[in-house]
């Protein structure tokens, strides 16, 4: 791993809390964006980018680096601010969210940002492309790792099950799928629109290896996600559920529904920023 | 190609299918470029890639009834610098549009989309099968490049440019032997129209394998005295409005020949290539806003007045017409 090594939980929970702050900051400046969507996934994004991922935000195009996608695109927030605190550009440049001439785009744009290595936005499409890229970089013998992120409303796309059965059929054990699972879509909760779950089950039936954790536990995630990237490229893909709560750090955000997006007003981001104090960050994940 | 064919050379030619080409110049490719790699949804031995499987199996992913899928994983596969193409039915590009333009389109990914089956071609089938829309659907997405050539030997040629090419490409190819109407060692230029014929009465202007039949009606149109000029566009994005422009400004009568929807087409673009041009009517000769229907290929473009026959009788009607209306605008104009 060439990224800063980070290997104490207590400072990935240090940093989820900075990469929280960063994401409220930002979306409160431009006034628009998907605060619930980007605080749910930001322990999985930081295991990611701080523990797991074999990259080197100083040669964002080394070849054999390991790849993400984030296929729930909306979550770009928390994206953003994980790749500047890693060090791929500077964190100030998180201000420039979503405006007119920023590389920081409402989704994901990988030809406007370094570190981004797919651009995605219409749901249902990621887990395709890292199966592509899986197969292309087995075929080409480089021993490296492609990871998705998907959202939970995102699974009733039907291409993710195109996708998850091909992944099995063809045993790309390089392909580590993970599931955002806060619970909440962008209209009300996934199992009061159209059910996923058990989502576990499918996938196992679908022919993956699969795990289920705490999405806000790194010790958790760390396990299953390490577990997963070292299976060898021609084995059965891994997939893991990820347990989270939509809008997590933040009170009054938490299991709403209306901060899939919404804008967030001074007054809440000042009440936002005092639960996200960095001495308080314990309460944000809990180690085991 | 400037020298005149005359009809007896057109249909002695030999006949061979645009897809075919697609399987011949891929073997040829893969034999050349180890980038390249080829994926199917379940209709390789229709489109000619079972003959990719069966040399180069390790290179070839048939990905099943999936064209969601499909595209994706090509898209995939091009972020690891590899150069895949990816093909199904004309038909099925509906399937996986949003795929080609987010996923292929809006990443300017490197992956080729091959459709074969164009048209009205997959006939017996029915309406249900016919890919009549989507030079519509390839034109609108940026930076895609749509790619209509007319015969087996520029379909071989549009393939090897297409992977030459830096970026996303779409090819559309036919299921019908056609004749062979280019030379085997012309290279194919992307962006570029070819004038076939040339004429000054009135310009026809075909893609695909409609550009056999313009050039039959070219002889049956000369025969009553009226001279055409006949342009292959086979790179329908981007256009080549040079050309377009040049041809309608000479011959100051346009007749647009597609296997395609009137909507969206070849007939669209050369008509906004020409939308400033004075007094320079043009006519769209392709599928009106209907669905196809069942029957044998030369039944269903005879129905759609796509052969050269039909196409003769109508640019004739047409003509009549055109002059009838000028007759009666000029006795207008003298009456007052």
């Amino acid at each position: 791993m060439k990224n800063r090594p980070v290997s104490s939980f207590d400072e990935l929970i240090d940093l989820a809390c900075l990469i929280r702050r960063s994401v409220l900051t930002a979306i409160h400046a431009v006034g628009t964006g998907h605060a619930g969507s980007s605080l749910s996934a930001v322990e999985i994004l930081t295991a990611l980018y701080f523990k797991i991922l074999r990259h080197d935000p100083y040669q964002p195009g080394w070849f054999g680096r390991d790849r993400f996608i984030l296929s729930k695109g909306h979550g770009a927030p928390a994206y953003y601010a994980v790749l500047a605190h890693a060090g791929y550009f500077s964190p100030e440049e998180l201000m420039t969210l979503r405006q007119l001439g920023s590389r920081l785009h409402g989704h994901p744009k990988a030809d406007a940002l370094p570190g981004v290595d797919v651009s995605t936005g219409s749901l249902g499409q990621g887990l395709s492309l890292g199966l592509g890229m899986a197969l292309g970089f087995r075929a080409l013998g480089i021993d490296n790792r492609t990871f998705v992120l998907l959202g939970d409303g995102e699974m009733q796309e039907g291409q993710v099950w195109e996708a998850m059965m091909a992944a099995s059929s063809f045993q790309v054990g390089h392909l580590i799928a993970i599931v955002d699972r806060n619970g909440l879509q962008n209209d009300k909760s996934t199992e009061e629109i159209v059910q996923i779950e058990d989502l576990a089950a499918k996938a196992n039936a679908f022919g993956w290896r699969t795990y289920r954790v705490d999405g806000h536990d790194f010790g958790e995630l760390c396990a299953a996600l390490a577990a997963s990237a070292s299976c060898g490229s021609k084995a059965p893909p891994s997939f893991i559920v990820a347990d989270t709560r939509k809008g997590k750090g933040v009170s009054f955000m938490e299991g709403v529904v209306k901060w899939h997006h919404h804008p967030i007003s001074d007054e809440e981001l000042d009440a936002a920023l005092n639960e996200l104090c960095l001495s308080s960050a314990r309460s944000v994940g809990q180690p085991t | 190609m400037s020298e005149r064919l005359r009809t007896a050379q057109l249909t002695d030619a030999p006949h061979r299918a645009t897809r075919d080409a697609y399987g011949h110049a891929l073997l040829e490719l893969m034999a050349e470029n180890d980038d390249v790699i080829v994926l199917d949804a379940d209709l390789s031995r229709s489109t000619r890639t079972e003959w990719i499987e069966a040399k180069y199996p390790e290179r070839f992913y048939n990905l099943g009834i999936a064209e969601q899928n499909l595209f994706g994983v090509a898209a995939g596969l091009a972020h690891t610098g590899l150069v895949p193409f990816a093909t199904t039915y004309a038909i099925f590009i509906g399937r996986g549009f949003d795929q080609i333009r987010q996923s292929i389109g809006f990443s300017h990914a490197n992956v080729k989309v091959v459709a074969t089956h164009a048209g009205l071609a997959a006939s017996h089938d029915g309406g249900s099968h016919q890919g009549i829309e989507d030079l519509a659907l390839m034109r609108v997405i940026p930076g895609l490049v749509v790619l209509s050539p007319a015969d087996y030997n520029q379909a071989k040629q549009a393939v090897r440019a297409a992977a030459a090419h830096k970026g996303p490409v779409y090819i559309r190819l036919q299921k019908e032997p056609v004749p062979i109407i280019t030379s085997a060692d012309e290279i194919f230029q992307i962006g570029r129209a070819s004038i076939l014929r040339n004429g000054d009465d009135v310009a026809l202007i075909a893609t695909g394998s409609q550009v056999f039949e313009a050039l039959r009606a070219a002889e049956m149109l000369a025969e009553m005295g009226i001279e055409s000029c006949v342009v292959n566009v086979s790179t329908v994005k981007p256009l080549d409005v040079d050309t377009i422009l040049s041809v309608g400004r000479a011959c100051q009568k346009v007749i647009v020949i597609e296997e395609h929807s009137c909507i969206g087409g070849l007939s669209e673009a050369v008509a906004s290539a020409l939308s400033g041009v004075n007094r320079c009517p043009i006519l769209s000769i392709s599928i009106p806003d209907v669905f196809g229907t069942t029957g044998s290929w030369s039944e269903l473009k005879d129905k759609f007045g796509l052969n050269a026959e039909r196409i003769t009788a109508r640019i004739c009607h047409a003509l009549r017409e055109l002059d009838a209306s000028k007759e009666a605008r000029a006795l207008n104009i003298n009456g007052y």
